[in-house]
């Protein structure tokens, strides 16, 4: 291979050699000459979105569903602030993704030029890392970097932004195996004395849970398949995060539920009961921890995670293993296993007999309705039909993402694609489109509240130009759900623009883009309309119209505990304090 | 200085009550952090103060390694055990970070600063400022009839007690360095 030729070819070399075989982006000026590489090769599928905000969150599902980087391409300026939400996404969720900016030309830089930006420092904070190129020969060695950064330790978004003159001048070509990658290396194999620990720990719990997160996911399959084995072998009660769905199987025998502010009384009230809690890969997010000075109080708390920065963050726990939680797992069942799988049997069996008791509260119960549809009857008619196929779903932000965690069950890690750090409206649609990219025959289903939906709607494009048959499910309830509900909750139920008004007709929406459209507001049509987006071989828009007014339960009000939960509409008087309603 | 006001359960910067187990007392601590001398780097690190709400009361830093092209910053910090502890981590995982040392921990530590102290004045003010200077071995680097420029090496503390007594004397400006830190002994 020649080792002279111009930055553009450079950037396309960079690619193939990082294995990259799909990128979601948008042209413009100063990227044209990376654009007139593209155009020469067919190595690289370019997926041309409608909105640059649409590459990054179509760049997510596609890594999150995949395990592979995403990545994308977009101009400088307007093209790249435009990615700054889902950067941010990546970045608070640990999703692997590279941008590729284009700049204005070096001597430009810092002159207030058309379409320019200061893409480094806008990005500094919502990157694990950026660079500027300005020399050509530096630009391989660059992107290879950026792979590293991006794929290695906690993953995160990285950005490496290329001026015009540094993609026409030629440089220097270098592979992934002969650059300098820098000193960059996280620490992967935690620490033996600690695990061995956390084996003795195991060995004297009577009450232990696993509270496991995306990090498990992140790990890799063979993560979520030791946790499974961990699970079994100790008879230990599993309970995930909204980002770790599906590392543990919904259908174990150990399963909880999600636990968190609209988790499963059982998994709540478990965390908040027990004597020994094995955080593996989550955080202590705030959506999880409630009120922190009553949190868990009587366990003893062991993190397991690979970024040193989120132990000890919130809650100060007892034992701290740094380390990728697949190894560590891998390294605990050894140590256990060898030192004779010693549990506290009779204790564990009465601890599953109280976690039995609060199974049996079935918080998840809701008022039916034969007239209008319950969001939560939506839930479960989706997961009746489509529980066999082999299925993806993303969601937006809201009510509907959390009916969508309650009520869709998840059995494999990379099939729940949801915006749990930023909570980002508008990431869901898109997230379809990079989810179907990535898996062409698989039933890919977007649940999405109505407002959330409209935010990057013109996606839709982008899923008719490449025939994507996403289902595009609407929970309609023509509110700002969630909004909605707070201001129920705190505000004396003064709805101050929560209600979604001039909605657009879906069905003459997606009959517009040419997709199909449906609409369903009778429970009994329900099933038969469910089927016939199933059935329909091509992108659907579907206008579930609910009941208005129902809010999400469970919940755990701002500034409580665990173990205070709120049940159902009846529970919610007076629910949260002046303390709690300054949170968010 | 912007105290970060971490009281238990309440916290200035976040709607969430930080757990403090640590305790509420505010400590100062001086990190030496080894960098890659690259473009933005002493960005990424003040945006990571700013960012999240901690404090810098001095901050310098110069490449020390030419070759290998490595900045070493010194920053001198405050906050309760736990943001300090945090402050750490945050550094640490910077990409282009090599180690954070808290010499304050690991210590014990020289901290000297250099300042230069401009003093303006003549008859006994400006033979006073003389005495005061040669008793902390501060030297005159500029003189003209109406003016002295001191410069003085030491602890903070040391510059600070030296400008407090020079101030009445007719001191019209000062430049200071920032905190350099190294450990003593091997």
């Amino acid at each position: 291979m020649k080792t002279q030729m111009t930055g553009a070819d450079i950037v396309i070399q960079a690619l193939k050699d990082q294995g990259v075989d799909t990128v979601f982006g948008y042209p413009g000026g100063a990227m044209l000459p990376i654009y007139d590489a593209i155009f020469q090769q067919n190595d690289i599928r370019h997926i041309l979105v409608r909105h640059e905000q649409g590459a990054t969150h179509a760049a997510e599902g596609y890594a999150r569903s995949t395990g592979k980087p995403g990545v994308v391409m977009v101009t400088s300026g307007p093209g790249v602030t435009n990615t700054v939400t889902g950067m941010t996404d990546a970045l608070l969720d640990s999703i692997p993704m590279i941008v590729l900016s284009a700049q204005v030309p070096t001597p430009m830089i810092g002159t207030d030029a058309f379409q320019e930006a200061d893409t480094v420092g806008i990005t500094r904070p919502c990157t694990k890392h950026n660079w500027l190129v300005k020399d050509t020969d530096e630009l391989a060695a660059t992107i290879h970097k950026a792979f590293h950064v991006a794929t290695s330790g906690r993953p995160g978004p990285v950005l490496v932004d290329i001026p015009k003159d540094v993609q026409f001048a030629e440089g220097r070509y270098e592979t992934p195996q002969k650059a300098d990658l820098g000193h960059y290396k996280p620490q992967l194999k935690g620490d033996i004395a600690a695990i061995t620990e956390l084996a003795e720990m195991i060995e004297r719990a009577k009450r232990p849970i696993i509270y496991s997160g995306g990090g498990v996911i992140n790990s890799g399959p063979a993560a979520s398949m030791l946790l499974r084995e961990l699970a079994e072998a100790t008879n230990i009660p599993v309970t995930s995060t909204l980002m770790g769905l599906g590392a543990y199987p919904a259908k174990g025998k150990h399963w909880l539920g999600m636990l968190g502010m609209h988790g499963m009384y059982e998994a709540n009230m478990a965390m908040h009961d027990c004597d020994l809690m094995i955080n593996i890969g989550a955080r202590f997010d705030d959506r999880i921890t409630g009120r922190i000075d009553a949190f868990s109080p009587e366990s003893k708390k062991v993190h397991i995670d690979i970024d040193p920065s989120s132990v000890n963050k919130i809650i100060r726990v007892d034992l701290p293993i740094i380390g990728d939680v697949g190894h560590v797992i891998e390294a605990l069942l050894k140590i256990w296993k060898s030192r004779g799988r010693k549990t506290q049997e009779a204790a564990i069996g009465k601890w599953w007999s109280q976690i039995d008791e609060w199974r049996a509260v079935k918080c998840l119960n809701y008022t039916p309705s034969s007239s209008v549809i319950k969001p939560q009857y939506a839930m479960e008619r989706l997961e009746a039909l489509t529980k066999t196929h082999n299925r993806y779903v993303t969601t937006e932000v809201g009510q509907h993402q959390m009916w969508a965690a309650q009520f869709l069950g998840f059995n494999d890690p990379n099939r729940w694609m949801t915006s749990g750090g930023l909570g980002t409206m508008g990431y869901g649609l898109p997230a379809s489109v990079g989810v179907q990219i990535a898996h062409p025959d698989a039933l890919v289903i977007n649940v999405a509240g109505e407002a959330s939906f409209l935010m990057n709607m013109q996606e839709m494009g982008t899923a008719i130009q490449y025939r994507l048959p996403v289902k595009q499910f609407i929970v309609n309830n023509e509110r700002l759900g969630m909004v909605r509900q707070w201001q129920d909750l705190l505000h004396g139920s003064r709805h101050s623009h929560s209600w979604s008004e001039s909605l657009p007709d879906f069905v003459k929406m997606a009959e517009a883009f040419g997709a199909k459209g449906i609409r369903c507001s009778d429970p009994d049509k329900l099933d038969d309309a469910i089927q016939e987006m199933l059935d329909f071989d091509g992108p659907v828009i579907f206008d579930c119209r609910v009941e208005k007014h129902e809010n999400c339960f469970p919940m755990i009000p701002s500034g409580k505990p665990h173990n205070e939960m709120l049940l159902g509409d009846d529970s919610t008087e007076n629910a949260i304090d002046a303390a709690g309603a300054t949170l968010v | 200085m912007n105290a970060l006001n971490l009281k238990k359960g309440a916290s200035s910067k976040s709607a969430y009550n930080l757990q403090n187990l640590a305790g509420d007392h505010i400590e100062t601590h001086t990190l030496a952090v080894m960098v890659d001398n690259e473009a933005g780097v002493l960005a990424r690190v003040i945006g990571l103060f700013a960012g999240r709400g901690y404090n810098i009361e001095s901050l310098t830093v110069a490449e020390v390694d030419h070759e290998g092209r490595r900045s070493r910053i010194t920053v001198v910090t405050t906050g309760t055990p736990a943001v300090i502890e945090q402050i750490k981590a945050q550094l640490g995982r910077l990409v282009p970070v090599y180690n954070v040392h808290d010499l304050t921990i690991e210590g014990p530590a020289v901290e000297r600063e250099l300042a230069l102290i401009k003093v303006a004045g003549a008859g006994e003010k400006r033979v006073e400022a003389m005495r005061i200077a040669d008793v902390f071995r501060a030297h005159v680097v500029d003189s003209t009839l109406e003016s002295f420029v001191f410069e003085i090496t030491g602890a903070p503390s040391k510059i600070d007690a030296f400008t407090e007594l020079v101030r009445p004397l007719g001191m019209i400006e000062i430049a200071r360095t920032g905190v350099a830190a190294i450990t003593r002994g091997m």
